[in-house]
C-alpha cells in the first residue's frame, strides 16, 4: 500500500518539446486516480515518469512518501499495463505473469503459488499453457492485467488499457478493473482520454490539458463544477452548451441580443448541460432559471432519451430529453434551465 | 487470386516442372556421371543412366581422393570445410545480432555513425578487399589455420542490418515491459529478443552456411597446406590437370559430396527458414 506523490514535474523531450508544464497531484493510498484529458496533453508522459520509463525533468515524483526520481522502474515496485498488452510473444500465459517474479528471485513454488491465484481471480487458468496470440483481445487483457497483479505491487499503472477493446467488452472490463482495485486495495493511476471510463473509474479524478492539470477532484464535484470551460466541454457527453455572452448598455446578453438579466458580474460564457436544459412549450421558466426561445432543428432519438438540436439566442443548444421527443424538426419551442445548473465563465474561461 | 480452371492447373505446373527439370537436370548429369567409370566419358557423348562403379568411385574420393592430382581425401576437406563454414555462420550471427542490439538499443555517442561504418563495409567484401586482408592475415600468422580460413569473413553488414530492421519492429512497449518486469539488458536481450529472433537466426544460419561453404578464392589464397584445404577448391584442383584428362567420374563424385552438407542443412532447417521468411511474428 502506498501514495504516490508528485510536485510540480515537469517534463521536456529531446529538442525542447515541453510535454508536461509542471503538475502536481496526490493520489491516497488504494484510491484510483484518473488522467484524463485529449491526445496529446502529456497523460502517458506523466504516467510514464511514475514508472521510471521517462526521466523527469524537473519536480518530484515520490512513491510511498520516498522520491524515487533516480530509481528504476523495477526497484520502483509498480505494476504497468499497457495499451497494447506488450506480453511475450514467445512465452506462455504463465510464464508471460511469472516473468517478473523470477527476476527478482522468487523461489519456484512460491511463483506457481501466486500465479495460479491470480489466474483464478483473472479466470485464466484454462490459459495458463497457451501462447499470447492464441488469445482473444480480451483475454490478452486479462493477461496483461495478471502480470501487473500477479506482482502485488505498490501502485497499478494503466495506459489506456481498454482502448483495444471492443464497445462492449471495455464496459465489461471496466467494472472489473474497478472491482479487482477495491478488493485489491492498491492505489492507481489510470490514463485514459475516454471521460465515461474517467467518469465511473475514478476515485480522484485529475483533467489535463496541453501538459497542466486543470482540475482535480472527486468526478461528480468537477461534473457538477468544472473549473473551466476545457472542463465542463471534456467531461460529459454530449459536452455541456456554451453560450458567449456579450455587455451592452442593458446587461449581458446572447450574440442575437437576448438579454440574460442572471448573468453575475464578469461572466462573459454561459453554460448548460444538454441533461440539465428541457424544452417547454409556453413559458413555464422557473424563478430566475433561463428561457430563451428557440426552433428545434433536429432530432436524435436513441432509445431511452432524446437529443433535440435547437437554434436560440443565435447558437446550437443541444437538449437532451428522457424517452421520446415531445417536439418535431420545425417546432418553436423555449429552452428552459432551472437557475442552480448554470453555468458562468469568464473570459479567460475559468468558472466565476 | 488466379481462378481454379483445369487448364490453369496444368499450365502453372507444366511450368514448375519444366522448371524443376532444367533446375535438377545438371545435378542429374552430375550423379551419373559419379556412377560410371572411367571411359565413359572419352566418346564425348555423355550417357544418361546409371553406370555400375558407384561404389567404387566414392570409397576412392572418400577414403584416399586423388593423390596423383594433389588433391587430399575428401573426407578431411569436407571436415575442413564443415569447421569453416559453421564458424562463419555463427561468428557472423553472434556478431551481428550483438553489433544490431547495440545500435538499436543502447544511446551512445557516434551510434549513428557506427551503424554507418558498418553500413559502408557492404561495399566492400571479400575479393574487393583481398590484398590486404590477405597481408593482415599473413602478418597475423594465421595463414593455413582454421582461424585465418574464417576470421576475416565473419564481419557482417548484410547481417548486422538485417536484425537491425528486425529489431526495429519489435514494440516499445515490450521493451518497456521488460524493464517494468526487472530484466536488464542483457535479460532482456537473453529471454525476449534472442527467442523472438529465432526464425531470422535460422534463416540466416542457412544462407550464411551454404556462404561459407562455398568460399573459394579465400581459402585457395590462404591455404598452401593440403591439411587445411576446402572442398571447394579441392574440386577445383582436381578438375584442373596438366597433362591428362580430368576424371570426371571422381570429380563428380566429390562435387555430389560435396553438395550433401548445404542440402542438409536447408532439409533440417527448412520449417524454420521458410518460417523466418514468410512470419513476421510479433
Ligand atoms: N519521445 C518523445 N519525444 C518527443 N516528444 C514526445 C515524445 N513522446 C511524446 N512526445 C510529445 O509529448 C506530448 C505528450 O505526449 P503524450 O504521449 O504524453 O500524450 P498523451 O496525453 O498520452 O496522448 P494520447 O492520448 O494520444 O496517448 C505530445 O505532444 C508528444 O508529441
Ligand atoms: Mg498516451
Amino acid at each position: 500500500m502506498a501514495t504516490v506523490d508528485l510536485k510540480d514535474v515537469k517534463k521536456t523531450y529531446a529538442g525542447n518539446v515541453v510535454a508536461v508544464k509542471g503538475v502536481s497531484i496526490a493520489v491516497p493510498d488504494g484510491q484510483l486516480c484518473v488522467l484524463v484529458g485529449p491526445s496529446g496533453c502529456g497523460k502517458s508522459t506523466l504516467l510514464r515518469m511514475i514508472a521510471g520509463l521517462e526521466t523527469i525533468t524537473d519536480g518530484t515524483v515520490s512513491i510511498d512518501g520516498k522520491v524515487v526520481n533516480t530509481i528504476g522502474p523495477a526497484e520502483r515496485d509498480i505494476a504497468m499495463v499497457f495499451q497494447n498488452y506488450a506480453l511475450y510473444p514467445h512465452m506462455k500465459v504463465y510464464d508471460n505473469m511469472a516473468y517478473g517474479l523470477r527476476n527478482r528471485g522468487m523461489g519456484k513454488d512460491e511463483i506457481d503459488k501466486r500465479v495460479r491465484e491470480t489466474a483464478k481471480i483473472l479466470e485464466l487458468g484454462a490459459l495458463l499453457e497457451r501462447r499470447p496470440r492464441e488469445l482473444s483481445g480480451g483475454q490478452r487483457q486479462r493477461v496483461a492485467m495478471g502480470r501487473a497483479i500477479v506482482r502485488s505491487p505498490k501502485v497499478f499503472l494503466f495506459d489506456e488499457p481498454l482502448s483495444n477493446l471492443d464497445a462492449k467488452l471495455r464496459g465489461q472490463m471496466r467494472v472489473e478493473i474497478k472491482n479487482l482495485q477495491r478488493t485489491l486495495g492498491v492505489t492507481s493511476v489510470y490514463v485514459t482520454h475516454d471521460q465515461l471510463e474517467a467518469m465511473t473509474l475514478a476515485d480522484v479524478l485529475v483533467v489535463m490539458n496541453g501538459g497542466l492539470v486543470e482540475q482535480v477532484g472527486n468526478p461528480l464535484d468537477i461534473y457538477e463544477k468544472p473549473a473551466s470551460t476545457f472542463v465542463a466541454s471534456f467531461i460529459g457527453a454530449p459536452p455541456m452548451n456554451l453560450l458567449p455572452l456579450t455587455d451592452s448598455a442593458n446587461g449581458a446578453t446572447l450574440s442575437d441580443g437576448t438579454a440574460v438579466p442572471q448573468a453575475p458580474k464578469g461572466a462573459a460564457i454561459l453554460g448548460v448541460r444538454p441533461e440539465d436544459a428541457d424544452v417547454a412549450v409556453g413559458a413555464a421558466a422557473s424563478a430566475g432559471g433561463l428561457s430563451l426561445p428557440a426552433t428545434v432543428e433536429g432530432v436524435e432519438p436513441v432509445g431511452a432519451e432524446s437529443f433535440l438540436y435547437c437554434a436560440a439566442g443565435g447558437q446550437k443548444i443541444i437538449v437532451r430529453v428522457s424517452g421520446r421527443s415531445p417536439a418535431n424538426p420545425g417546432d418553436t419551442l423555449k429552452v428552459v434551465a432551472k437557475a442552480e445548473k448554470l453555468h458562468w465563465f469568464d473570459t479567460a474561461g475559468k468558472r466565476v | 487470386m488466379v481462378e481454379n480452371r483445369p487448364f490453369l492447373t496444368f499450365l502453372t505446373h507444366l511450368t514448375l516442372i519444366l522448371g524443376v527439370l532444367i533446375v535438377a537436370f545438371p545435378v542429374y548429369v552430375a550423379f551419373i556421371a559419379s556412377t560410371r567409370g572411367e571411359a565413359d566419358f572419352l566418346s564425348g557423348v555423355m550417357p544418361l543412366m546409371p553406370g555400375p562403379h558407384t561404389l567404387e568411385n566414392y570409397s576412392i574420393m572418400l577414403e584416399s581422393g586423388m593423390t596423383s592430382y594433389g588433391a587430399p581425401p575428401i573426407a578431411p576437406m569436407m571436415f575442413n570445410s564443415l569447421v569453416m563454414a559453421l564458424s562463419i555462420a555463427i561468428g557472423k550471427i553472434a556478431i551481428s545480432i550483438l553489433s544490431a542490439y547495440a545500435i538499436v538499443y543502447f544511446r551512445f555517442p557516434f551510434r549513428m555513425l557506427a551503424f554507418w561504418a558498418i553500413f559502408v563495409t557492404l561495399m566492400l567484401p571479400v575479393e574487393v578487399r583481398i590484398f590486404p586482408t590477405f597481408e593482415v592475415v599473413a602478418n597475423l600468422g594465421m595463414l593455413n589455420s582454421y582461424a585465418g580460413l574464417s576470421i576475416p569473413l565473419i564481419a557482417s553488414a548484410t547481417a548486422t542490418f538485417l536484425f537491425r530492421q528486425f529489431f526495429l519492429t519489435v514494440p516499445d512497449e515490450l521493451v518497456e515491459a521488460a524493464r517494468v518486469d526487472g530484466a536488464g539488458p542483457l535479460k532482456f536481450f537473453r529471454d525476449i529478443l534472442l527467442p523472438l529472433s529465432r526464425t531470422n537466426i535460422a534463416a540466416l544460419f542457412v544462407i550464411l552456411f551454404i556462404y561459407g561453404w562455398n568460399q573459394y578464392l579465400w581459402p585457395l589464397l590462404i591455404t598452401t597446406d593440403t591439411q587445411y584445404y576446402t572442398i571447394v577448391m579441392g574440386i577445383k584442383r582436381m578438375a584442373v590437370v596438366a597433362d591428362a584428362d580430368p576424371k570426371w567420374n571422381l570429380v563428380m563424385a566429390a562435387v555430389i559430396l560435396a553438395a550433401l552438407p548445404p542440402v542438409l542443412v536447408i532439409l533440417f532447417m527448412q520449417r524454420l527458414f521458410i518460417k523466418g521468411l514468410v512470419e513476421t511474428e510479433k
